[in-house]
């Protein structure tokens, strides 16, 4: 049995069951408000969910049982002299020590909890970073949407902005440095592409047993990284991917060789190609990438998947794969990606996906 | 003292829908309701003190901003906007 958190234009659904005999909706919260991002700490077992009102902002809301009552974090909220308000938070994260949470939002903030996500208070290492005049939104905003933790050392951190790019900590967050050595974005100038900053990182992820590797979806590529970020390679050109664009990727635990991203048509359509849906993996680092696609539609599906909704649970073999997308489709495979199925049909336009 | 009226969410999380708050202005009659109420901080001022973009406050029924002043017996509503998807 395997428990869904699903992020959705119209509230959270929680779901449970397994790919063999389906899902069922066990849980709503939220109706009528955005949820971007819902996850539970493993630690703790709470819940947390990033929620967005139309009318009254947004703001993470926590609780034991997604059924019942939740609470308000306190804390996620700019400072009170600036010129910013918070407009969303995009991601939450577990980090390595006792109680510590991480969430990361629009425009460009790092939010830290030490008390398992009750309250926050403003990383002020990367908020008030000499760099910050120059950074621009990408489309979705000045989203810091990326959080990845070092296993076992919770000075180490990776996060991600965009269009900004790759920040690494070393220092619990005291001192932040980019980090986008490598990193082609070929929607700049030509003249301009070796720019330190203004990369449109779409999502990363560590590889597992091998810290020090990374994969990332890039706006225009997918790369990796050996020397925990420090530069990138692209391990998407010349391959068989059918596109450079997309948003998620997602790593079997089991197997730092492996990756799977989800291609986009892009930055102008951002459409399954080919109205086929296809989540393509690597099992050799990048070197190659073959379609896993059995069960999903084959004609005429013309989805968006976003960059937090695709998730997995379980490894090797048995490694389950969910990913969901705007037209409210979730889709989810039990074995590592040979075979598909359909886990929920009619949901509002998904967000994030998030296996409990 | 003016007398704001609101609507749920808020009205759940200020314990009621009408409050008579000190206040000048809009924008100190909103303060004087986060300083009452403090469960509703956040939610219709932003961290710069300015009303959400999405929320509306009427003062007998005009549209006002923060700045607008309200008096004794000014009824000071807070909508939200009809907006959304």
């Amino acid at each position: 049995m395997t428990e869904l958190l699903v992020g959705t234009k119209k509230g959270l659904f929680v779901l449970d069951g397994d790919v063999g005999t389906g899902f069922d909706v066990t849980a709503r919260a939220f109706p009528g408000q955005s949820v971007e991002y819902a996850m539970r700490d493993p630690r703790s077992g709470r819940y947390l969910a990033s929620v967005t009102s139309w009318f009254y902002g947004g703001r993470i809301w926590v609780t034991d049982d997604p059924a019942g009552e939740w609470q308000e974090a306190e804390g996620t909220v700019l400072p009170e002299d600036g010129d910013a308000s918070l407009a969303r938070i995009w991601v939450i994260a577990a980090g390595e020590a006792d109680g510590m949470l991480y969430a990361g939002g629009d425009p460009g903030c790092l939010f830290e909890s030490h008390d398992g996500g009750l309250t926050w208070a403003l990383n002020r290492g990367l908020w008030d970073h000499p760099t910050r005049p120059d950074w621009t939104p990408g489309g979705g905003g000045l989203c810091l949407h990326t959080i990845v933790p070092w296993p076992g050392d919770p000075d180490r951190l990776m996060v991600a902005i965009s269009a900004v790019g790759v920040w690494l900590t070393d220092d619990r967050g005291a001192t932040w440095r980019y980090s986008n050595s490598g990193i082609v974005p070929e929607y700049a100038p030509e003249e301009a592409r070796d720019m330190p900053i203004g990369h449109c990182v779409h999502n990363v992820r560590r590889a597992g047993g091998q810290p020090e590797r990374l994969f990332m979806q890039f706006h225009g590529g997918v790369y990796r990284s050996d020397d925990s970020g420090a530069s990138w390679i692209d391990v998407g050109d010349g391959t068989d991917l059918p596109s450079d664009f997309g948003f998620p990727i997602v790593v079997d635990p089991a197997d730092p060789d492996s990756a799977y991203v989800i291609p986009l048509i892009g930055a102008e359509d951002r459409t399954t190609p080919g109205g086929t849906v296809l989540v393509w993996e690597t099992r050799d680092a990048g070197a190659s990438w073959a379609p896993r696609g059995n069960g999903l539609p084959e004609r005429d599906a013309y989805l968006t998947v976003l960059r937090e909704a695709f998730d997995s649970a379980g490894a090797g073999t048995g490694l389950e794969l969910y990913f969901g997308a705007t037209s409210g489709e979730l889709f989810g495979s039990g074995d590592a990606g040979a075979n598909w199925a359909p886990v929920a049909a009619h949901l509002p336009p998904v967000y994030s996906v998030r296996t409990a | 003292m003016p007398l704001v009226l609101l609507r749920a969410p808020l009205s759940e999380l200020a314990g009621g829908r009408e409050h008579a708050l000190e206040g000048a202005t809009v924008l100190e009659a909103l303060l004087a309701l986060e300083s009452t109420c403090p469960p509703v901080s956040g939610w219709v001022l932003d961290e710069r003190r300015a009303i959400r973009p999405h929320v509306n406050i009427y003062v007998n029924g005009q549209l006002a901003r923060e700045e607008t002043a309200v008096g004794e017996a000014d009824r000071v509503h807070v909508l939200p906007a009809i907006t959304g998807g």
